[in-house]
């Protein structure tokens, strides 16, 4: 496509890798961006203003764990001075009192909040941090307190999934304005975690019907964002409702991705806003232009009366199970190679829950 | 399911809810968690009398005495505007 595409409407900044908790399903690349490359403040804050300007309305501040970075405060005035909408996606860990009143007094608009488990023993296991749950308890009582907006996020799989409706309820008693119970997207450290993470498909049903189930019961009182589980659907996701169409990712060290997992996809050329305006990335940029349109599209995509409803799915789960990122997305099930995928939920939903390998960052060999 | 919206509420956007308008793309929009709605030029001159401090009776016979309209169109559709919004926690009432 030569024409200038419109102007993305979402930009999430993972500002550093580093976080204190060790999710097996984090979305994050397996080779995390080293502290040392993280952009400096004045780099994010130009990023910042480049956004609004290109169009950019809601900015989601985001990891690793974004308390992480000292600068925290001074990026979300300056996101709020330009007019952008900030939303901060945080773990809760490492959000001091202190910390949080800066964040209000900086503009800060909306915040959205990880929780792992319905209760201390589930969620400090899964999240890897002991009192984390209770941090968390804490934080939502601030952010409700000060009359921000709380979002919960809770992400579903294996080790919670009987759990999934309570969640919901679990959101409501802290206050959230609206909920995400998102079934684990498998990319990056829950690809890895396949086997440790997925439901069976009857724990998947009953969670997703348990969980539709909510939406009258708290009606006016909760938003329930509900992501389907994947390996379970009959349709793809419209994986971020189109390549290139709405949002960016900036990694921590300035790369600009069309989504937080593209980089599995080997040949694509990603640019850095260190070295280039964001504006001309998301134009120019040719990671940005590989899926962007039906172009690229093969059979059965190029000639679905569904392409232009969800894309012809996800980009990098073509990639990931079947090596090749412009095939349909096998979620569909008019994939040739939709039984690939069931046989791998039905296959990997058996096996032992203990075990998964932790999220963090891996040393390298010493010399 | 429809909500009955009292004549003295004072409807007012939550803490999180913003009105602006989107420059780039030459609209006005309302910005929430995770949300970013159009909004008509009609609903944009209701929500910017939604400020908490109008009942709903106030905002309804101004704008239908501005705009040379009936009021009981107007109150019907300002009331239907407060009611998809509430339903997304995008209103208070």
């Amino acid at each position: 496509m030569s024409e200038t595409p419109p102007p993305p409407e979402g930009l999430l900044a993972e500002l550093t890798h580093r976080c204190p908790l060790s999710c097996p399903y984090c979305s994050n690349p397996i080779a995390l961006d080293s502290p040392r490359d993280e952009m400096t403040t004045q780099e994010w804050k130009r990023i910042f203003s480049e956004a609004a300007e290109l169009g950019v309305l809601h900015v989601h501040l985001s990891g690793g764990e974004p308390c992480s970075r000292r600068d925290l405060a001074e990026l979300v005035a300056h996101c709020a001075e330009v007019g952008l909408y900030t939303n901060l996606i945080t773990s809760g860990v490492g959000l001091t009192r202190d910390l949080f009143d800066r964040l209000v007094a900086a503009g800060l608009d909306h915040i959205q909040l990880s929780i792992q488990g319905v209760d201390a023993a589930q969620a400090d296991w899964i999240g890897g941090y002991k009192g984390g749950y209770a941090k968390k308890r804490e934080v939502a009582g601030w952010t409700t307190s000060e009359g921000l907006p709380l979002t919960v996020n809770a992400v579903i799989h294996r080790g919670n999934v009987e759990d999934a409706p309570r969640m919901v309820d679990l959101a409501v008693e802290l206050g959230a304005r609206r909920i995400e119970v998102a079934h684990t997207q498998y990319y990056g450290w829950a690809f890895k975690n396949r086997a440790r993470l997925m439901p069976t498909r009857e724990q998947t049903d009953r969670a997703y019907a348990a969980v539709e189930a909510k939406r009258e019961q708290y009606r006016g009182t909760v938003v329930i964002d509900h992501v389907a589980p994947d390996y379970h659907a009959r349709f793809p996701k419209a994986c971020m409702s189109g390549w290139g169409r709405q949002t960016m990712n900036v990694a921590p060290s300035g790369k600009v991705l069309p989504c937080h997992s593209a980089e599995i996809i080997p040949g694509l050329v990603f640019w850095s806003a260190r070295d280039k305006p964001l504006a001309e990335i998301w134009a120019h940029s040719p990671a940005f232009a590989a899926f962007r349109g039906f172009d690229w599209m093969q059979e059965p995509c190029r000639s679905c009366e569904r392409k232009a409803v969800d894309f012809g799915g996800c980009r990098c789960q073509a990639m990931a199970l079947l090596g090749d990122a412009k095939a349909c997305d096998p979620i569909c099930s008019k994939s040739p190679h939709h039984g690939l995928v069931l046989e791998i939920a039905a296959g990997d939903s058996q096996g032992p829950v203990e075990g998964f390998a932790p999220r963090r960052y891996v040393r390298e060999p010493a010399l | 399911m429809d909500m009955i919206i009292a004549d003295d509420a004072r409807p007012r956007l939550p803490r999180g809810v913003r009105l602006r308008e989107d420059k780039v793309r030459a609209r006005w929009v309302l910005l929430a968690p995770e949300r970013v709605v159009k909004v008509n030029p009609i609903a944009v001159e209701i929500i910017k009398l939604c400020d908490g401090s109008r009942p709903l009776s106030e905002i309804v016979s101004g704008l239908a005495e501005r705009f040379n309209a009936d009021p009981t169109r107007v109150g019907a559709d300002v009331r239907a505007l407060l009611a998809s919004l509430a339903e997304k926690r995008m209103a208070e009432l």
